[in-house]
């Protein structure tokens, strides 16, 4: 293992005293437990919108905390989800009174802390609702696994529902809104190399020279199949029709009911990609795949794209979303109205995302 | 025999190391089908815990195994931290304040603690997690106490029904977890929650056993 580290059990607390050194005019750190949240946290009447997950995955989440996007954000060790009392202590932290969304990616260990936060938070009087995002189409079936896992359209979510707190949105409004972009997105990953847990000291797992791993997830675990190396085209069209394709996915999600002060189950259809709609689209680098190579999948994309009759009106491009250095990327579309992209081009300004201000 | 509170106390040191000694294990069965933390996180939690016991070995068995709950909440991640800790905090909740445990109290301790981990999980059985080490356990522990045997037997029969559970898991496809997103390619691997889940049984038998 090469690593621009010092100490293994170090790694995560650096990386967050350097972030706060760094951007010390957008975002605090607060340490025991861990979480990064906004210089003007509380901000007066406005939600909050919270996240967290495993670290490793940088710029998401702490990366994302700043105006227009996230009030906070728990960062776990490596890969690891983060532990409820930072969820916890970041709700007390930046709630206004308004109220707490938490986003939340779809995995189990994210998903029972964020539960377990979630009722300790409603437990001391702050209203909070908790929305998954499970947007990764490589898990065909909610039957028989856990559901599809959160990946990119967690970034979209969290620049999207952002704005919406920052505009006024009540807590409803905003969990409404966190749910329905959720199930406007899709994305699929795809991995060149496998990447290396610092506490492990190995990758994960090992690809050989002419292989590739399709359908995985943002923790160097493996995924859906193994091929043989291929072209930059047919790999993006590979995984732009496994998007588009993609029929209605249906699962039941368990959402925090603040009246009645317990969880309650809701069944959600996601419909599929038509002709006419009009998405964002979102070229993401696992961390080792250069932004050119980037440029190179969204080419194709474009073309698979146009030739489905579906309208990119806007992207993003470049390692949003990581898996520490592993190369390889995603594609994530997710479907806009106009609502959606007054949003999106609302102004934001994080360590991470940055436009209009 | 009634399970003292030192015995807790002692037994949650032995599964500190227990769990420590088996780190590389669990880790690496966890590789295999999850993300190669198990043994990193619960050796993590459990040295947490060690640090906190000291201050409540004097306190009742009940406080005892809350605190061991917190701290594994506040401190493994992943889903084994709100699930082990689950566990330990509502055990903690059913014996109280009781300072020593008869043969029942000590079912009703791991009966609640199970039925913890399935209100935060909710697996079934053959899900392939450590419900299937948990679930026969404690079945073969009722029958065994209901046949009126003594703790130890019974305890060890349960032991037995955990590590075949265990073992069971091996040609399940998982259906929780992240190991369910390998589909098929999760078969032919051991869960490593139901492998800590063994451990953490077997080291309460080895504490309580006489050497």
């Amino acid at each position: 293992m090469k690593k621009l580290i010092n100490a293994v059990d170090d790694v995560v607390r650096e990386q967050l005293e350097g972030m706060a050194s760094a951007h010390s005019d957008l975002l605090k750190v607060h340490f025991d437990p861990n979480y990064v949240y906004r210089a003007d946290a509380p901000v007066a009447g406005k939600v909050a919108i919270i996240s967290g997950g495993g670290s490793g995955h940088e710029p998401m989440h702490g990366g994302f905390v700043g105006m227009g996007m996230l009030h906070a954000a728990c960062p776990g060790e490596v890969f690891t989800s983060p532990t409820p009392d930072q969820m916890y202590e970041a709700a007390k932290a930046v709630d206004s009174g308004a109220g707490v969304l938490f986003i939340v990616k779809n995995y189990t260990g994210d998903v029972l802390n964020f539960e377990t936060a979630a009722e300790l938070a409603f437990a001391d009087g702050i209203r909070v609702q908790n929305i998954l995002i499970d947007d990764d189409v490589a898990v065909k079936d909610s039957l028989y696994t856990a559901g599809r896992r959160g990946v990119g359209t967690t970034v979209l979510v969290e620049k999207i529902v952002g704005a919406a707190a920052e505009a006024g949105y009540s807590l409803d409004a905003c969990a409404d809104l966190c749910r329905r972009v959720n199930q406007y997105g899709r994305s699929m990953g795809m991995a060149l190399t496998s990447c290396t847990v610092p506490a492990a000291g190995k990758p994960t797992f090992e690809l050989g020279d002419a292989e590739m791993e399709i359908g995985i997830g943002i923790h160097g675990e493996p995924g859906q199949k193994r091929m043989p190396m291929s072209t930059a085209d047919e790999i993006a069209e590979m995984m732009a029709l496994e998007i588009l394709d993609d029929p209605a996915y249906s699962r039941t999600v368990r959402e925090w009911d603040n009246d009645a002060g317990s969880w309650v189950d809701k069944f959600l259809v996601d419909e599929p990609f038509q002709a006419g709609d009009q998405v964002i689209a979102f070229v993401n680098s696992m961390g080792g795949t250069p932004v050119s190579e980037l440029y190179a999948i969204y080419r194709k994309l474009a073309q698979v794209c146009a030739d489905k009759g579906v309208t990119i009106v806007r992207n993003l491009i470049g390692p949003y979303i990581t898996s520490l250095e592993m190369q390889g990327c995603s594609i994530t579309l997710l479907k806009a109205d106009a609502e959606i992209l007054k949003l999106w081009d609302a102004p934001v300004n994080t360590p991470g995302l940055r436009w209009g201000i | 025999m009634s399970v003292t509170r030192d015995q807790i106390v002692q037994w949650l040191e032995n599964l500190a190391a227990v769990l420590s000694e088996n780190k590389e294990y669990l880790t690496q069965l966890d590789s295999a089908i999850g993300d190669a933390d198990h043994g990193i996180n619960m050796t993590r939690g459990f040295n947490k815990v060690m640090e906190k016991l000291p201050g409540v070995a004097d306190k009742d068995i009940g406080n005892i195994l809350k605190t061991t709950g917190m701290t594994l909440i506040s401190s493994v991640g992943g889903a084994s931290g709100p699930l082990y800790g689950t566990f330990f905090m509502r055990s903690g909740m059913a014996v109280g304040a009781k300072e020593t445990l008869n043969r029942e109290d000590l079912y009703e301790l791991l009966k609640a603690g199970v039925d913890g981990i399935v209100q935060r999980g909710r697996p079934v059985l053959a899900d392939k997690t450590m419900y299937d080490a948990w679930a026969p356990a404690l079945e073969a522990l009722r029958s065994a106490l209901d046949a009126g045997m003594e703790t130890l037997p019974a305890l060890s029969q349960a032991v037995a029904a955990a590590e075949t559970g265990m073992k069971n898991t091996i040609p399940l496809q998982a259906r929780k977890g992240r190991a369910s997103y390998l589909g098929e390619r999760s078969i032919g691997h051991q869960d490593p929650g139901a492998t800590s889940s063994y451990l953490m049984l077997k080291s309460l038998l080895d504490t309580l056993q006489p050497a």
